[in-house]
């Protein structure tokens, strides 16, 4: 893996021009969950032309339903959920400014595209280690969507967040050269 | 003729929803030891070594290893000497589900399959029953997340495919997933019965303890070959390339029809969670 990069959102095209797929990042900050639902809900108010709950310039969506919180703490376990399903719905966003992604999996040629094209990237987190990550979490409040339960749109606070850049502006894609280096024929 | 009340049943339920999302189990986490050791890439083991924390943080705090806590499968073994009391067996499951997921803080994942609202109570819980002899109730619950759980299928081969053709759908399908399964997994083969048993067979040898030798020694040497295959595609840890794709292939076979010859790939994420108890 290549450096460690602190990132704090909203990004500007500069730092991901800087990003590299292998990069390990600690993002903290605010960033913002949706997954399928919402995915759906904000994609159909950009095509009635409505204002969207949350900002998209430069910020970075986080694709989890996390579990519920127990008393004292800020949210439940919180790892990331497979980004394909997201496919259909974030090239539109990154389109109108949203920049970072967080999931697990890979995306689709027309993701890949977008993020070339609008300048953007494409996160992995460690899937399945919900109860880990969820200690990088320490605020979360729902902002939209609240009827979606654990779908809901969430803005986190979070601190030293760890990812790994998959798929850079340059084409790079770490899950298909990362598994051409150990594959045996 | 011994009694069983479904207050009783109700209750073990919700332990074992919590209990089963909390502990990663003793095989799994023996898993994730070997697993450190035999990967290659550090990469790979900077992830195993995250999922051994994370196993011990849900353990201490009592939070769920994954946040995708599953839809609730419940395996019954119902001996036939047995009385139920009390109420209505499944009904009372159900209660032990919306009971498990809301005091133990675990996700709920049922939803309407069109308009995607969610059921809020994470039922109904998908209940598989045998009739056993004897007098006792075995409950065995495994909680199944989604992204693994998308990444199986069913296909009826031809039987002039035979083994040669089984094993190219197994490690052509676990090449297409990738990472999207949270690998390293557990696959899960069901070979045999009908279209409908096979997928049983196949989610039902993912309850065998990781580490454990098939009985059939035909069906053993299937499964070495198999997770060899598996780990030489260079998937490893979470998709990101290393040795380690699959901690397991477990197979499971029954006879079947002349003309057919199902095959069902399940595959299990790393987070292999089931609990039992016996009433």
């Amino acid at each position: 893996m290549g450096n460690i990069i602190r990132l704090q959102p909203p990004l500007k095209d500069e730092q991901v021009k800087a990003l590299k797929a292998g990069d390990r990042v600690l993002i903290t900050g605010t960033i913002y969950t949706g997954r399928d639902a919402a995915h759906k809900r904000l994609v159909d108010l950009l095509d009635k032309g409505e204002k969207l709950p949350i900002p998209l310039d430069g910020q970075v969506i986080y694709f989890v339903g996390p579990a519920p919180a127990k008393p004292g703490n800020a949210i439940g376990s919180a790892g990331p959920t497979t980004s394909y399903r997201m496919d259909p719905y974030s090239p539109r966003l990154l389109a109108e400014g949203l920049k970072g992604m967080i999931g697990k999996g890979g995306r689709s040629p027309e993701v890949k595209a977008a993020i070339k094209k609008y300048h953007g990237i494409y996160f992995a987190a460690v899937g399945g280690a919900g109860a880990l990550l969820a200690q990088r979490i320490k605020k979360a409040e729902i902002v939209a969507y609240e009827d979606l339960g654990p779908e809901a749109i969430r803005r986190l606070e979070v601190e030293n967040f760890p990812v790994v850049v998959v798929n850079d502006i340059y084409g790079n894609d770490l899950y298909e050269q990362g598994v051409a280096a150990y594959r045996r024929s | 003729m011994r009694e069983v009340n479904v207050e009783q049943i109700t209750r073990t339920i919700a332990d074992l929803c919590m209990n089963a999302n909390y502990f990663l189990g003793d095989d799994m986490l023996a898993a994730l030891e070997k697993a450190v050791a035999a990967e290659e890439s550090p990469t790979g083991r900077t992830i195993l070594e995250q999922l051994q924390e994370n196993a011990t943080i849900a353990a201490t705090d009592r939070v769920p290893i994954c946040q995708d806590t599953g839809l609730a499968v419940i395996f019954l073994e119902l001996g036939q000497d047995l009385h139920i009391i009390g109420g209505d067996l499944e009904a009372a499951i159900n209660e032990g589900v919306r009971q498990g997921y809301e005091e133990g803080y675990l996700r709920k994942s049922s939803c309407h399959p069109f308009t995607r609202k969610n059921i809020g109570d994470n039922t109904p819980a998908i209940v598989h029953c045998r009739i056993v002899p004897g007098e006792q109730l075995k409950i065995t619950i495994a909680p199944k997340g989604g992204g693994s759980e998308n990444m199986s299928k069913v296909v009826m081969l031809k039987p002039a495919d035979g083994i040669a053709g089984i094993k190219k759908q197994v490690v052509e399908w676990v090449e297409q997933a990738g990472g999207n399964p949270c690998p390293p997994t557990i696959v899960g083969v069901g070979i045999g019965g009908t279209f409908e048993r096979a997928a049983l067979l196949a989610k039902e040898s993912l309850l065998r303890k990781v580490g454990s030798r098939n009985p059939d020694p035909e069906l053993d040497q299937l499964e070495k070959e198999l997770l060899e295959e598996i780990n030489n595609l260079g998937i490893g840890p979470q998709g990101l390339g290393g040795r380690v794709t699959s901690f397991a292939v477990h197979v499971k076979m029954l006879p079947c029809h002349i003309a057919s010859l199902p095959l069902a790939i399940n595959i299990q994420c790393h987070a292999a969670r089931h609990k039992e108890a016996v009433l």
